[in-house]
């Protein structure tokens, strides 16, 4: 490997046009050393795009294709005023998790750029997808275009047989429970466009006549009083409300079943992302750091590139303090890359400290213990694992408690000996889904009676609802068919109904 | 193995289907917005896009989410000044950037959502608001109508346009100007031939050698070629405006205390279109503005529509003005004058029979139209029965009662007709 570096001693080209030899051979090079380092990734697949085309892909979430939404158009218009004048620059890249690991590059960029991006996400995130358990488990992503092609066909033709208006009103319905369309602890079935095809007639079928059990239950066996018997429907609570919908909403139309399943499909494969964006973007963000410096050590790049290169990364992963003007949260690029690079510290040269906090890994092979990070963690346990004292003094966090019940807030811990742990705790559990969102499941659906269903929401610390329940059960209420209900069960137990949404015509849609 | 691939030539406007489904999905809201821009622009300004804001709040996608309350625990950056255990004030409500981890989602906040119509767009809104038939839409938003007319000749173009006789006679004069010295030379042999013969003999050694010298020229003379690329010339079609001539127009308008913003505003339409329509038609066009109540002003256009004035109507000084100002300004010269004109019908009761004889005798003669809307909900007054005995006599002449900025259109029906045929 040595000798291969001190052979080819050429520099890289240094100008800030790009050519599209000039980007093979960064990538050449990119490649090379990503692979010394051992990083185990899809092909990568590395396509140049338009700044227009940059917004065009923002629009559809990310994906080269996807059905037709008007919420798809509104951010396509946000993004749009925002770059036209100037108050905001386009991402340099998006990244797709599919195999190969499609990462668009953006014509506007210097040739620097272009490097920066190719290491970053070409590199960064394409092993983050490939190695970590969330994405292993919930998403496929030899599947994943080829299933988004399916879905915006399927909803085309939809939208011909029953009207634009019809699938839209649906649509938006699915689109206000997306979030909760999501199994956070099955594990979902693999997706392929040929399976999907074949089964999906049978399924609408065999899920039609199942709905039925909904409307058995009345004449059969009247006689017995032993109701208190009677079995709860769900039997247990149901987390993923949109899977409850598909299989059991009683009104919907086989075309319905298939829409809010494939908007189920579309929500859980962005599912992990929303889980591992620290770690995520600051394994990408270390990766692009170290592949470049080594390709500067072994003398292929320019003293001018690097310049451009430190600069753009340093405005990455900067953490303004909570006093600043742009101060908007706790930034997970700086965050996940002073991880990740403090990982490595600890492995390299640990201090006492690190061996006191992370006896296993001190003093460790750090590319064994960036291997087992990487791939068994997301934000929540990765945090609630690594985050060291050292990172917590760097960035001086602290905690702040805001309880409405008290005058004041109260700083609750901050970066001393006393507040490592606590600062820690609670740093996860803001990167914990299930706090973050309210936790909302199918409760119970009235067999007997009005086919009335019941959600109920676990408050937690005390958290109410926000402003628009009333419209978001308004879309449960469409999909559902029947009147739907909303409980909160208080921490002390209590049981109170916080809203409920009745549908008069059964086959009608509610006004908006 | 690595792909890199060129996708910026790929179809472009792959979200057009989206945006146009947002537009349809919010006509209502974006209509609201276009009439009040409408309310802010020039009417001679048109042709431009509009710069569109909606309420965020009535285009949010709702979705479950924690309120604020209860017991929130969140760890901050940047600590400066605090140990464990302080007590801090509440930041006063909407401070401070203390958002939800979600903050990055939609950092519009509860700023209005803002984004730019086309001008296409704008008129498609501006048109279906005055219920336009496409026909007529379509005709109207169309910028310039351009025709093709010959422009002498130009050195290169498609075969199909070669002019033959001129190539040709290029080809003569180059023809003659190439061989011109062999033809000189040529004539100077001949006679030193005939001279030659006549002094030696058809067949002397001298005689031989200068046929011989004259074969050679013809040769030369005959190398030139009878026609050459750079003879043909080609008949040259170039692309002009269609021919137009200019147009002035009168807004007149009411002012009285009776006219509120709302009939301005319908009065503003009503111009604007008339505006758009002769700006199709006219290459150049001014605008005259007249307001009057009892006395008659001629004023831009600011002052025209914003600016305030009550008491009592007299039309006919208007119409006086408007007189003035044709025979002053534009009887002269090839003018298309037309007039607008836009009131409550409200009017001055003795003077209304002098509206319609000045109309009659002084203004209609010069103008190649006059439409009149008279806004109101009520019965018609007095101005609008007298400019109905105008109707029968006058082709150039139409008047409408409107409610809505829909009953404007049938004005101009005569109007489109005209053009449209």
């Amino acid at each position: 490997m040595k000798r291969a570096a001190v052979k080819k001693l050429q520099q890289l080209p240094a100008t800030s046009e790009w050519t599209f030899e000039a980007i093979d051979a960064y990538h050449t090079e990119i490649a090379r050393v990503a692979g010394e380092f051992g990083l185990d990734v899809y092909p990568p697949q590395i396509e140049l795009i338009t700044a227009e085309q940059m917004m065009d892909a923002y629009a559809s979430v990310g994906m080269p294709v996807n059905y037709h939404h008007w919420s798809f158009g509104k951010h396509f218009l946000t993004t749009e005023k925002g770059y036209r004048r100037g108050q905001m620059g386009l991402a340099y890249e998006i990244v797709i998790n599919s195999n190969p690991c499609i990462a668009y590059l953006m014509e506007e960029n210097t040739l620097t750029m272009q490097a920066l991006v190719i290491a970053h996400a070409a590199y960064g995130h394409n092993s983050f997808f490939k190695g970590n358990y969330l994405f292993r488990t919930w998403t496929n992503a030899d599947a994943i275009v080829d299933y988004l092609i399916f879905a915006r066909h399927y909803i085309a033709e939809c939208e011909e047989r029953h009207g634009e208006e019809e699938v839209e009103l649906l649509l938006d319905s699915c689109h206000a429970l997306m979030n909760l369309g999501v199994d956070r602890y099955k594990r979902p079935p693999k997706l392929s466009l040929a399976k999907e095809k074949l089964r999906q007639s049978e399924r609408t079928e065999y899920l039609q006549s199942q709905v039925n059990e909904l409307w058995r239950t009345l004449p059969l066996h009247d006689a017995k009083p032993g109701r208190a018997l009677r079995p709860r429907f769900p039997p247990e609570p149901e987390e993923n409300l949109l899977y409850f919908v598909e299989k059991h909403a009683p009104l919907l139309e086989p075309w319905q079943r298939e829409i809010v399943r494939i908007v189920r499909k579309i929500a859980q494969y962005f599912f992990p992302q929303r889980q591992t964006q620290v770690m995520n973007e600051g394994w990408a963000c270390f990766w692009h750091y170290t592949l470049l410096n080594r390709l500067y050590d072994e003398g292929l790049l320019a003293d001018s590139f690097m310049l451009e290169f430190l600069q753009s990364h340093t405005n990455v992963v900067y953490q303004p303090a909570y006093n600043e003007r742009w101060y908007n949260g706790i930034n997970p690029y700086a965050l996940g890359f002073m991880m990740w690079q403090d990982i490595r510290r600890i492995c390299e040269s640990p201090t006492e400290e690190d061996r006191a906090w992370f006896p296993d890994i001190a003093g460790s092979d750090w590319h064994e213990t960036f291997d087992f990070a990487m791939k068994n963690f997301k934000d929540e346990s990765f945090v609630a694992q690594y985050l060291s004292p050292k990172v917590i003094r760097d960035l001086r966090l602290f905690a702040i408690l805001d309880d409405e019940h008290e005058s004041k807030l109260k700083v609750s811990a901050i970066h001393d000996d006393r507040g490592y742990r606590r600062v820690r705790e609670i740093l996860s559990d803001q990167y914990n889904l299930g706090s973050r969102e309210p936790n909302i499941q199918v409760w119970n659906v009235d067999l007997r009676g009005d086919r009335s269903l019941t959600l109920r929401h676990q408050e937690y610390r005390r958290r109410p609802l926000g402003g628009t329940i009333d419209e978001v059960m308004k879309h449960m209420a469409r999909l559902w068919g029947f009147t739907v209900r909303l409980e909160t069960q208080h921490e002390d137990g209590t049981v109170e109904l916080v809203q409920e949404t009745r549908i008069e015509k059964r086959r009608g849609h509610p006004d908006n | 193995m690595t792909r890199i691939i060129d996708r910026r030539f790929d179809s472009k406007k792959k979200s057009a289907v989206n945006r146009q489904r947002f537009m349809r999905r919010f006509k209502q809201q974006i209509r609201r917005a276009v009439s009040d821009a409408i309310q802010d622009r020039s009417i001679r300004d048109l042709d431009n896009g509009e710069q569109i804001s909606i309420p965020s709040k009535d285009l949010s996608e709702p979705q479950f989410q924690h309120g604020r309350g209860g017991v929130w625990e969140q760890v901050f950056s940047g600590n400066d000044q605090f140990s464990s255990g302080d007590l801090i004030n509440r930041p006063p409500a909407g401070g401070g950037g203390r958002g939800q981890g979600k903050a990055s989602n939609e950092g519009e906040g509860e700023d209005d959502f803002v984004f730019h119509l086309s001008r296409e767009e704008f008129l498609d809104i501006f048109f279906d608001d005055l219920a336009l038939p496409n026909l007529i839409r379509t005709q109207l938003a169309k910028i310039t109508d351009y025709k093709t007319q010959r422009a002498g000749f130009t050195a290169d173009g498609t075969p199909a346009n070669i002019n033959i006789i001129r190539s040709m006679r290029g080809a003569l004069g180059r023809r003659l100007a190439l061989g011109s010295p062999f033809t000189v030379r040529l004539r100077e042999l001949q006679k030193e031939l005939d001279e030659v013969v006549e002094a030696c003999g058809e067949d002397s050694p001298e005689a031989i050698a200068l046929r011989e010298e004259i074969a050679r020229v013809r040769a030369k003379i005959e190398a030139i070629p009878f026609i050459d690329s750079f003879d043909l010339r080609y008949n040259n079609r170039i692309k002009v405006p269609k021919p137009t001539t200019q147009a002035v127009m009168f807004c007149v308008m009411d002012v009285s205390g009776s006219m509120d913003e709302e009939k301005k505003a319908t009065a503003k339409r009503f111009f604007m279109l008339l505006y758009l329509f002769l700006n199709r038609t006219y290459e150049h066009i001014e605008v005259v503005f007249i307001r009057h109540h009892t006395i008659a002003k001629e004023v831009d256009e600011d002052e025209f529509f914003h600016s305030r004035e009550s008491g009592g109507t007299v039309v006919s000084s208007a119409l006086k003005l408007m007189h003035e100002v044709i025979v002053s300004r534009y009887a002269r010269g090839n003018w298309n004058i037309y007039g607008a004109q836009a009131s409550d019908g409200d009017n001055w009761d003795n003077d209304s029979p002098i509206c319609r004889d000045l109309l009659d005798t002084q203004i209609l003669p010069y103008c190649q139209y006059f439409a009149y809307i008279e806004i109101t909900p009520g019965e018609p007054q007095n101005l609008w029965r007298e400019y109905e005995k105008l109707m029968g006599a006058h082709k150039n002449f139409a008047m409408q009662r409107i409610e809505a900025p829909a009953d404007i259109y049938p004005v101009f029906r005569e109007l489109f007709k005209k053009t449209l045929v």
